[in-house]
């Protein structure tokens, strides 16, 4: 295993991030759910305020499916804000006055870990669909040994809302005795029926688009951009609500006075839409984007436990704090329920709270004061129950 | 102290929850259901090293109780007691709420399935103020603790301390313990037959086990 600070380059984040990286060799063992054992793998990861003396005050924040380890500083390629910047930094619920928070980039992403656009030694050519199929677990598996390597034992606290909230469920049934206080936000212990239909529907629009050439068109130059921004509209419209859309945008028209009776985007919710996919394929690679998703569509947590949830949990006495939204239909309140369910069930200490809001499944990532209340509140009854003194 | 008749989880001083706590063991599993702001729960933790759980309906409470360290699940005894496995706690306190319940039987089953004991407190509907009321203004009763008109109040199955002694032989349940407070909240020490309690307690509090 070895460490090294990489210079900043938007060019070309996934082979040369503007994060720390750490190189996991074979020696650390790693062996994927597909069953390959990957040569070597590289982990590109931030980390904000500073470890304690006694290695007790570690915060790691599992990113989303479109997310990366950039939770808290301007991203090197959108210049734009933390992602999560809401919840991690100074005087937020997750203080890093008082936490050392570390966010790495998943097993598959485009932004510095290894994935479908990394460089492969073994045929000088990026790995494309030649990369093994990735997993929640996978990528659980390869974040405890970039802790391993940061000289952390437990935890405080792992957080994380919809993919990164199955990450969170995953650390807590496979590593009980690392995980201090787990926060899944907006998440499912499974990928519906639905909501995998949906990625198979923006895993088609990748590669339905030409350019995409079978996974293989870093080697031609050219992207799949069409594809992949369709699949990032139809993504995007299941992470709000109907009720948030109308308010939003309704039936305005988009800087005309009238319907051109064209299929111009006349519409406002067009025209966003439209912006969504353009910026997002700036920044996030196609092929990423269907293993990615592929991954979270394998989530099954209880399928590895006899079928039953609570089993995962028998061995845990971490603190559970389970978050949901009214209007997240995409990981709706019934899944955060059957989380609660099972965790009541393995007699593991758990809060729950349904946040009332009409933001959909977005809500995790907004500034919504009830959010920031309960999390508040449930890291510091955690952190004075672990010990860690207040902010400085 | 004042008998809360009011919206349950209306925050007073409450002598019942002194009585409550009286008949916990320490270092037992209770769950509060309808827990408000949490401070039984607080109250049982502190002061007999309780593993505290709750379940409260509002969010603001359940926040409070979070905020407090307290492990507090939003959802109400209606819908949300069903997914407890059985005899997971010792205890299952059930305070100033059945009277909202939409089904206080079923409520009460639960609790006698998760808990191996449970403690019920309900506002005495058979008091004899309450009586008098019916009896001279031929009117739904208002009374201090009792402040709502009968339109606006959230309780919604009122029953005197006879009704819910029966009820609970009709689920098979032993009341180990019954304690009647009087109007100043103070227990009625005396020992004294169902009929004085029903008419001369504001409320009581009963400690429940199943009859194996």
């Amino acid at each position: 295993m070895s460490s090294s600070a990489s210079a900043s380059s938007a060019g070309d984040e996934a082979n040369d991030p503007s994060s720390r990286v750490v190189t996991l060799e074979p020696e650390s063992g790693l062996s994927m759910e597909c069953g390959a054992r990957p040569a070597r793998i590289q982990v590109a990861y931030q980390t904000y305020g500073s470890l304690n003396a006694d290695r007790s005050n570690a915060v790691l924040i599992c990113h989303a499916l479109t997310g990366d380890q950039h939770v808290a500083n301007p991203h090197p390629i959108t210049r734009k804000t933390g992602w999560w910047e809401v919840m991690v930094g100074p005087g937020r619920p997750i203080d890093t006055n008082r936490f050392f928070v570390i966010c790495s980039n998943v097993l598959g992403g485009c932004m510095g870990t290894t994935g479908p656009a990394s460089f492969n030694a073994a045929t000088g050519r990026p790995f494309g669909l030649e990369m093994p199929v990735v997993t929640i677990k996978d990528m659980v598996k390869v974040q405890a040994l970039l802790v391993d390597h940061l000289g952390i034992e437990r935890l405080f606290c792992v957080a994380g809302g919809s993919m990164g909230g199955m990450q969170v469920l995953q650390w807590a049934a496979l590593f009980p005795k690392r995980v201090f206080s787990a926060l899944p936000i907006a998440t499912a212990a499974r990928h519906s029926s639905q909501n995998i239909a949906f990625h198979e529907v923006g895993r088609q629009a990748v590669m339905a688009d030409p350019n995409w050439r079978g996974g293989k068109y870093y080697e031609a130059g050219v992207r799949p951009e069409k594809g992949l921004a369709v699949a990032r509209m139809a993504a995007h419209i299941t992470y709000m609500s109907d009720d948030s859309l109308h308010r939003k945008f309704g039936r305005k028209l988009q800087g005309r006075e009238s319907p051109t009776f064209s299929f111009d985007a006349d519409f406002q919710i067009e025209s966003y839409l439209r912006h969504q996919g353009s910026t997002f394929v700036e920044r996030f690679d196609a092929n990423s984007y269907l293993y990615v998703t592929r991954a979270m569509d394998y989530f099954d947590l209880a399928a590895d436990y006899g079928g039953v949830l609570a089993n995962a949990f028998r061995q845990s006495k971490s603190r559970f704090c389970v978050v949901s939204f009214t209007s997240d239909w995409l990981f709706p309140t019934t899944e955060s329920r059957a989380i609660v369910h099972a965790l009541n069930a393995s007699g593991a200490s758990v809060s729950f709270v349904e946040i009332d809001t009409n933001k959909g499944h977005d809500a995790f990532l907004l500034d919504l004061p009830e959010l920031l209340a309960t999390t508040h509140g449930f890291i510091e009854a955690a952190a004075s129950a672990c010990g860690i003194p207040g902010a400085p | 102290m004042q008998v809360n008749l009011a919206a349950p989880g209306e925050k007073k001083a409450r002598l019942d929850h002194a009585l409550i706590t009286e008949m916990v063991k320490e270092g037992s599993r209770v769950l509060d259901v309808g827990c408000s702001d949490g401070a039984l729960l607080i109250l049982l933790r502190d002061s007999k090293k309780v593993d505290a759980r709750g379940i409260e309906l509002s969010q603001v409470g359940v926040n409070h109780c979070v905020a407090n360290g307290l492990s507090v699940i939003q959802g109400d005894a209606d819908s949300d007691l069903i997914d407890y496995p059985d005899d997971v706690f010792d205890y299952v306190i059930l305070s100033q709420t059945l009277q909202a319940t939409r089904r206080p039987k079923i409520v009460l089953e639960h609790m006698l399935r998760i808990g191996k004991k449970v403690v019920v407190s309900i506002p005495n509907f058979g008091h004899w103020k309450i009586r008098l009321q019916l009896l001279l203004r031929g009117r739904m009763p208002v009374t201090r603790g009792l402040s709502s008109q009968w339109y606006d109040t959230q309780n919604i199955h009122f029953c005197t301390i006879r009704d819910f002694v029966d009820l609970s032989k009709t689920l098979g349940a032993k009341i180990e313990t019954a304690v009647a407070l009087d109007q100043s909240g103070a227990p009625i020490r005396v020992k004294a037959p169902w009929w004085f309690w029903n008419l001369f307690g504001e409320q009581a509090i009963f400690l429940l086990t199943r009859k194996e």
